[in-house]
Order: C-alpha cells, then sequence, then structure tokens
C-alpha cells in the first residue's frame, strides 16, 4: 500500500511502510518486557490496564446482583465491604488514573509531538513495573484478607480494622510514585522535545490536556505517598499520628487524603477532556473553536483542583468558613468546565459530523459528563451537601464524572488510536453499537443511584428499606447492560487483531502528526522530526478519503 | 541506542535515569533536518531520542528539578504534621527535645554542610576534567554521608536504649528533670522537680506501707508541708508546666510526671529523621555509582549530567536536615 501522504512541510513517509514496524521490530518476551519504546510500554500498559479494569468490573457486577435484594442476595456483608473497597481502590488507582495518560498518553503523545520517544524512557518503563508491583500488592491484600475500608482509607477504622490494610495501601503508595513517574516524563518531553514549528499553542490539545494533568500528578501525588506511608506505619506501629486513641488526628487524615485525591479527581478526568478535544474537530470536520480557551482551561482546571479539597469535609467538623471558601473556589470549577463543553458543541455547529465509533463516545461523554459536572455543583453547595452527603447521589455523581467521564473518554481514545497502535481496523458496526450500548448501561445504572440517594439510600450499604428496591433493581440491570456493552467491544477490539494490519495511515483524517505515519509506526516514529507549519486542527479541506485505501490522503497528492 | 540499553538495568531513580551527556556548547546544532548521525557518533553518551546533547542535558536538568519539587512535596506531609502537632501539643516538642543531643545534631548538620560543598566541587572538578580531585570529592561526600549515618545510629541506639520508641512502646528510662540538657538550662526547676518526686514516692511508700516507713514517713510529712509553705519561684515552676511536667498538660497534675501523648514526638522525630536518613542511604548508593563511572574518567566538560544531578538531589537531602535539626533539636 505505497499510499500517497503528506506534503513537504510535513515528515516524508518512510520508504516502506508496514514492512517494519515497532510491534514486529524485535521479537520474544524480552524484547517486550526490557523495551524502551514508548509504543511498547503504552500497549503494555493498556492490557494491564484493561485486565484491572476486568477484575474491578468484575467486582462491580457482584456488588449490584448482591444489591438486587437487601438482605442477603449472593455474597456475605463482611464480602461485600470487601469487595466495594478494592472495586474502588482497582478502579481508582490501577485503572482511571492511569489509564489515559500511562497508557494512550505513552503511545500517541510522543507522536504528536512529532518525538522519537519521551524524555526518559528508563523511567517510563520503570513507572510501568511500579504500576505491576502495585497491582501485586493490591492482590496481595485481596487474597490475605481484603481491605474493608472503602478506597478512602479513612482513620480511624483504617487504623483498627483486622483486614489487610497495610499491602492495599502500599500498593496504592507505589502505584503513586509510578504516575508521578509518568507526569514527570511527559512534562519534561512536552517541554523539551517539541519539532520545529510547534509553539505552545500548537501542541494538539491531548497534549494539554496531558501536560495540565502531569502537573497535578507531580505536585500532588508526593502527598498521598506520605500519607499512605505514615497510615502503614500508624497500622504497624501505633505512632499516634491518626489514631485518636493515641493521640492522633483522623481528621488530618482526610485533609491529607483529599489534598491529593480532590486533584487525582482532576487526574482522571482532565486527560478524558484531551482524548474529546482530539476527536471532534477531526469527526466534525471542522476547526476546533476556542483553542486557546480549551487549552488554557485544563490548566485552570489543575490549578482550582489543589484549593477545594475542604468540600469533600463540610461534615466533617471543619469550620463554616472554611466551608464557604471551598464551596466558592469549587463553583469556579465550573467555569473552565463549561468552557470545554461549550466550545466543543459550537466546533460540531455547522460541522460536518461523521457519527464513527469515537465519535459517538465523544458524544456520550458530553451528556454523560455535563451530568456529572452540574450535579458536582449541588455537591458544592454545603447546605444541599449536608443532605446528600455519603448517599448514593454521591456515588451517582461520581461514577457519572469517572465511568461516564474518564471511561467512556478512554474508549473513545481507545477506538481512535487503535488503527494507528495496532494498524488494523476494528469492525465499525460493533464498535458503534457497543458505545451505544455502554452509553445506555451508564444510564440506566447511575441514573436511578441520583433519585436513590436524593431520597436517603446511604452509599456502601448491604441492606437497604424495601422502598428502594425498585430503583436497586433497575440500576442492576443497567450494570448487566453495561458489562455486555464492554464485553462486546473487548470481543470486536481482540477480533481486529487475528487478521492481518489494514488501517491506511490516516483514516479519520487527522491533522496531528500521529497520522502523518505509518500505522502502526515504525520503531523510530520519524526518521527526522517533522517541521510544523499550522495548527493541529486546520486545513481539514486539504485532506480527502481514498475508497480504495479507506483512509484519507492529502488532495492533488 | 546501545548506550541506552546497556544501561537499561538501572536503578529506577530519576536521577541516574537520564542518560545525560551534556555539552555546553552544543546549542550550534540546533534542531536541523540534517542528518543526526555525526552528532550522535561525536557524542556516545547522547541517548538516540535527544537531537542535541544541550536538550538532552536541559530535559535531564528539568526532570531532576521537577523530581525536587515531588521530594520536597512529600517531605511538605510531615512538616504538615509536625506544625499541626506542635500547635496542638506544644508541650510535648518542650518535654521531648530535651532528650535529644543537640551536640550531635550540630556534628551532622556540619557533616552535611561540608559534603554539600564537596559535592558542588564535583561538578566543577566534571566540568573541568579533574579525574583525581573529582573522585577525592565524591570520596569525601561519601565519607561524610557514612559520618553522618554513624552518627544517626549513635544517636538512634541511644534512644532505643532509653526506652525512647514511638507510639506506645515509648518508655523513657530517664525522667526528663534528670538529663543534663535540662538541668543545664534550667537548675531550679530540675531540683524542684526531683524534690516534689522525691517527696510523692515517699508519700506513696508511706501510703502503701504504712507500718514500715513510719520512721521515713515524718520525713515526708515534713518534706511535704515544707513545700506547701514555700511557694515555688518563677525559675522553678516556669520551665515545668511549659514541658508538660507540672500543670494541666501533663499526665498526672501534681506529681511531675511527662505530657499526655508525649510518644507522638518520637513518632514524628523517628518518621522524619528515619525517611531523611533512608535518602542519605539512597544518596550514597548514587555517589558510590559515580565514584565508579568517575573512574573510567568518563566525566568532562561535554558529559557532566550524572554528577550535577546527583549533587542537586544530594543538596535537597542536605536543605532538609538544616530544617530537620531546628524544627527537632533546637526547639524554644
Amino acid at each position: 500500500m505505497a499510499s500517497p501522504s503528506t506534503t513537504a512541510d510535513l515528515v516524508a513517509p518512510r520508504p516502506s511502510p508496514g514492512s517494519d514496524n515497532y510491534l514486529t521490530h524485535e521479537k520474544g518476551f524480552l524484547s517486550w518486557a526490557l523495551t524502551l519504546d514508548h509504543k511498547r510500554i503504552g500497549v503494555m500498559y493498556l492490557i494491564s490496564v484493561l485486565a484491572a479494569f476486568a477484575l474491578g468490573g468484575t467486582f462491580a457486577l457482584i456488588l449490584r446482583t448482591e444489591l438486587l435484594t437487601s438482605g442477603k442476595t449472593i455474597i456475605e456483608h463482611d464480602t461485600y465491604n470487601q469487595m466495594f473497597t478494592l472495586h474502588g481502590a482497582v478502579m481508582v488507582f490501577l485503572v482511571i488514573i492511569p489509564g489515559i495518560p500511562a497508557a494512550l498518553g505513552n503511545i500517541a503523545l510522543p507522536l504528536q509531538l512529532g518525538a522519537k520517544d519521551v524524555a526518559f524512557p528508563r523511567l517510563n518503563l520503570a513507572s510501568y513495573y511500579l504500576w505491576v508491583l502495585g497491582a501485586i500488592c493490591m492482590l496481595t491484600s485481596l487474597v490475605m484478607n481484603a481491605a474493608d475500608t472503602g478506597w478512602t482509607f479513612y482513620a480511624p477504622y483504617s487504623t483498627t480494622t483486622q483486614t489487610a490494610v497495610a499491602p492495599a495501601a502500599m500498593g496504592a503508595f507505589i502505584l503513586g510514585f509510578s504516575s508521578i513517574f509518568t507526569g514527570l516524563n511527559f512534562i519534561v518531553t512536552i517541554h523539551k522535545l517539541r519539532p520545529p514549528g510547534m509553539g505552545w499553542f500548537r501542541l494538539p490539545l491531548f497534549v494539554w490536556a496531558l501536560y495540565s494533568t502531569a502537573l497535578i500528578q507531580v505536585l500532588a501525588t508526593p502527598v498521598i505517598g506520605i500519607t499512605l506511608l505514615m497510615l502503614i506505619v500508624e497500622r504497624l506501629l501505633h505512632i499516634g499520628i491518626f489514631d485518636p486513641s493515641l493521640g492522633g488526628d483522623p481528621v488530618l487524615f482526610q485533609h491529607f487524603f483529599w489534598f491529593y485525591s480532590h486533584p487525582a479527581v482532576y487526574i482522571m478526568v482532565v486527560p478524558g477532556f484531551g482524548v474529546i478535544g482530539d476527536i471532534i474537530p477531526v469527526f466534525s470536520r471542522k476547526r476546533i473553536f476556542g483553542y486557546k480557551f480549551i487549552a488554557v482551561s485544563s490548566l485552570a482546571i489543575a490549578f482550582l483542583g489543589f484549593l477545594v479539597w475542604g468540600h469533600h469535609m463540610f461534615v466533617a467538623g471543619q469550620s463554616l468558613l472554611a466551608g464557604s471558601i471551598f464551596s466558592a473556589i469549587t463553583f469556579l470549577i465550573a467555569i473552565p468546565t463549561a468552557i470545554k463543553v461549550f466550545n466543543w458543541i459550537t466546533t460540531m455547529y455547522k460541522g460536518r459530523i461523521h457519527l464513527d465509533t469515537p465519535m459517538l463516545y465523544a458524544l456520550a461523554f458530553l451528556w454523560v459528563f455535563t451530568i456529572g459536572g452540574l450535579t458536582g455543583v449541588f455537591l458544592a453547595v454545603m447546605s444541599v451537601d449536608v443532605h446528600l452527603h455519603d448517599t448514593y447521589f454521591v456515588v451517582a455523581h461520581f461514577h457519572y464524572v469517572m465511568m461516564g467521564g474518564a471511561i467512556t473518554a478512554l474508549l473513545g481514545g481507545i477506538h481512535y488510536w487503535w488503527p494507528k497502535a495496532f494498524g488494523r481496523m476494528y469492525n465499525e458496526k460493533v464498535g458503534r453499537f457497543g458505545a451505544v450500548t455502554v452509553f445506555v448501561g451508564l444510564n440506566v445504572t447511575f441514573f436511578p443511584q441520583f433519585i436513590l440517594g436524593s431520597r436517603g439510600m446511604p452509599r456502601r450499604y448491604y441492606n437497604y428499606l424495601p422502598e428502594f428496591e425498585p430503583l436497586h433493581q433497575l440500576s442492576t440491570l443497567g450494570a448487566y447492560i453495561l458489562g455486555l456493552g464492554f464485553l462486546m467491544t473487548a470481543v470486536s477490539l481482540v477480533r481486529s487483531l487475528l487478521k492481518p494490519p489494514d488501517a491506511p495511515m490516516n483514516p479519520w483524517g487527522a491533522r496531528t502528526l500521529e497520522w502523518t505515519i505509518t500505522s502502526p509506526p515504525p520503531y523510530y516514529n520519524f526518521k527526522t522530526p517533522p517541521t510544523v507549519t499550522r495548527g493541529p486542527y486546520d486545513d481539514y479541506e486539504g485532506l480527502v478519503y481514498d475508497e480504495k485505501i479507506r483512509g484519507y490522503v492529502e488532495k492533488g497528492a | 541506542m546501545s548506550d541506552a540499553t546497556s544501561e537499561a538495568a538501572e536503578s529506577p531513580k530519576p536521577k541516574s535515569v537520564p542518560p545525560a551527556a551534556d555539552h555546553g556548547h552544543g546549542d550550534g546544532h540546533g534542531h536541523g533536518h540534517e542528518e543526526h548521525d555525526p552528532i550522535h557518533l561525536a557524542n556516545p553518551n547522547l541517548a538516540h531520542h535527544f537531537d542535541t546533547p544541550q536538550q538532552q542535558f536541559d530535559a535531564g536538568k528539568l526532570g531532576i528539578w521537577l523530581f525536587l519539587l515531588t521530594e520536597v512535596l512529600f517531605f511538605a506531609g510531615l512538616f504538615c504534621a509536625y506544625t499541626v502537632y506542635r500547635s496542638y501539643r506544644p508541650e510535648v516538642f518542650v518535654y521531648a527535645h530535651y532528650f535529644l543531643d543537640t551536640k550531635l545534631g550540630a556534628l551532622n548538620t556540619c557533616v552535611l554542610l561540608l559534603s554539600s560543598l564537596t559535592a558542588a566541587w564535583a561538578v566543577r572538578n566534571a566540568q573541568l576534567r579533574q579525574h583525581s580531585l573529582l573522585k577525592l570529592n565524591i570520596v569525601i561526600t561519601i565519607a561524610c554521608a557514612c559520618a553522618f549515618m554513624v552518627v544517626k545510629y549513635v544517636e538512634y541506639s541511644h534512644k532505643f536504649h532509653d526506652g525512647l520508641l514511638p507510639g506506645p512502646h515509648f518508655a523513657p528510662t530517664e525522667q526528663v528533670w534528670e538529663l543534663e540538657s535540662f538541668k543545664h538550662k534550667h537548675p531550679e526547676a530540675a531540683e524542684y522537680a526531683e524534690h516534689l518526686y522525691k517527696a510523692a514516692e515517699k508519700k506513696k511508700a508511706a501510703a502503701a506501707n504504712p507500718a514500715a516507713a513510719a520512721p521515713t514517713g515524718e520525713h515526708a510529712a515534713a518534706g511535704d508541708a515544707h513545700e506547701t509553705h514555700v511557694r515555688p519561684t518563677e525559675e522553678q515552676l516556669e520551665p515545668l508546666i511549659a514541658a508538660g511536667i507540672l500543670g494541666p498538660k501533663a499526665e498526672t497534675r501534681d506529681v511531675p510526671s511527662k505530657p499526655r501523648n508525649a510518644h507522638v514526638f518520637f513518632s514524628i522525630y523517628f518518621f522524619m529523621t528515619g525517611l531523611h536518613g533512608l535518602h542519605v542511604l539512597i544518596g550514597i548508593g548514587i555517589w558510590i555509582w559515580l565514584l565508579l563511572k568517575a573512574n573510567k574518567n568518563v566525566f568532562g566538560p561535554n558529559y557532566f549530567g550524572p554528577i550535577d544531578y546527583a549533587a542537586l538531589y544530594w543538596h535537597l537531602v542536605d536543605l532538609i536536615w538544616i530544617y530537620l535539626f531546628p524544627l527537632l533539636y533546637l526547639i524554644h
């Protein structure tokens, strides 16, 4: 497939595309296990994260099945407590935090920058193995006597429960370092490895989002690291920092925990913004609207995210003044977030919208994330929060943001970059059907939870009053639909790998640099750094669809 | 590429990760379209994904600064915990600091300052290709780091021996007013506390066994009476109350004892100095690795990045101690 490719101002294609790529460059287990290639590390991350997602998802399905009826349905109450803890810990620390940055970011970021690799390839590999080590610690906790504290590890329960909190906390501690190393690597890569002509305002929005995310990873994660270390030592030596019976202060734990974990919410969702920002203009065949605002709003979210942790502690004895300030700053976050959503919608306005799988995920993202974001504003109001705190309303809110935001964007990103990363097109029909199923399942699962919560159903409860039963059962039905959607998608993606490479260089007609090289990319990405002469979303008119190769090529080439 | 894979198994710590070569004067090459091989051939330490040695050095420098930032934030959690507890229970900190040996702390501060000097000097040596001076300075740095750890070991073993352990294991074998550091600062208060304590002991003994204690019981009673008559002076009382030995913060109100939750200080002390000590140990490992590298005379004006990054890390470790020393040892 000697496809005509790019103009001279972009990189010249490698002489023999398809014959030698990063997947086939070296063979054998060690060539993967010791690889320093960002694409291979990204692929390893992707596989690992998706495996963890399957584990966390299985926990979720068991939990939802248990909640079909009040009282025991399939598991005991203690098992239930352990399972929701591990569901949360696995999904947050093993899936969502590394999901988009470490898996998709590793594959796409250096390519979008026209770089040969990230700045520190060995650190990148170390980050992956720390992830593996952290996952092993989490599983150790599962096998021993799984922690039952909830993923938040709140003291004093976490310092006194007999379950294996220390391995789970150790796992989260190690995963924190994995996350820091990825973030550090990306910041340096974005600063130092940009190609000639790519100024800050020619970066793809995905890169901007990863940059903002990386700043949070570097600035917030060390604090959770030291906090979890103190928690572990507290459990082992009873040092009395968090345990009130030894003179410690459990609210200090909450402060430390949320000083990280609230910014961490943005570690989870800002990369999703980046994916959506890359997908929407491409599938609308229209230049992005308000590029600079979208780019800088990511930074604004990162900055404001550090100042709002107290909104998790409105009912933890925090002063009214502190509460009011935290509440006000939390409202402010709605502004940069809304800027993004409005700009994406305006980008689609009068565009030629192609409803391919990635775009369907992007549209699903807009819908569910807006609901998730706006219900966050409800929770930021102190008086409302007193009523809704620790109810299913909160559960529904953060699942709309985490599932609906981060996971939908992750799936959209996987479908968007899949042809680039693996050189294969997936079955478009199954992909679209999967996207719709996931969207329906998500809403059926979590919307009833808003109603449950506002009527007083507390979160994390094993039993419930009879009047909550219909809504719980509806939610469980939604979870099954969701599971089906994921299963279908997974089968479709795996099946695509079984056929020979068939993806064109540029299947979607995107303008960012990763689409100017072969699919899958060659081992060294770019032989010479490409020179960039336009923005990442400019001149879609210059690309025409070629039926023969089922991809886009330069007009007149 | 070959050098990148050969060092693949190195420690995952970022300061050793940038396979940095430096070229102070490499700017002229810029980001060009020209073939890279000549630059890579001329600079064996230049990794394949960098275009120029300058780019590689800058990337490493930014990386190490970011890493140091995360280190500062890592310790910031502990400093924050320190601040919270000191404002909650100032008496615990006053009480406990008498147990720390200021002289050993000061010695360690000097040792670390000296090592920071030699570390900074080593960077200069590397830039100027002064191979033997470079090795000497690295050796001195390592020696200082080891000396620091030895002193820390002496301090820790004294603490263990004296029952100064964190949490519920805290059981000091000595009363604080019997310590030289306390007596030296507040001789009158020490005497007064000793007096009160002995009187209380006698009273207790008398109460437990009135018959056997009869001859001395009189004395104790006399002593007690004496105390109630003579009001203690400010010099006698104030240091004891400030340290929670007597008064509302003490475990027992009337008999000299220790403040409630005194063990929290040693939890924080061991946590902070222990984590710092771990950083010193990691630093020793890094310097030994660099000494082995320096032994091959690889450093020069074109390649001194690793020494530079290690020295920056070392300065931070030093700086953290500069804060720990006054915060833990020099309270008041």
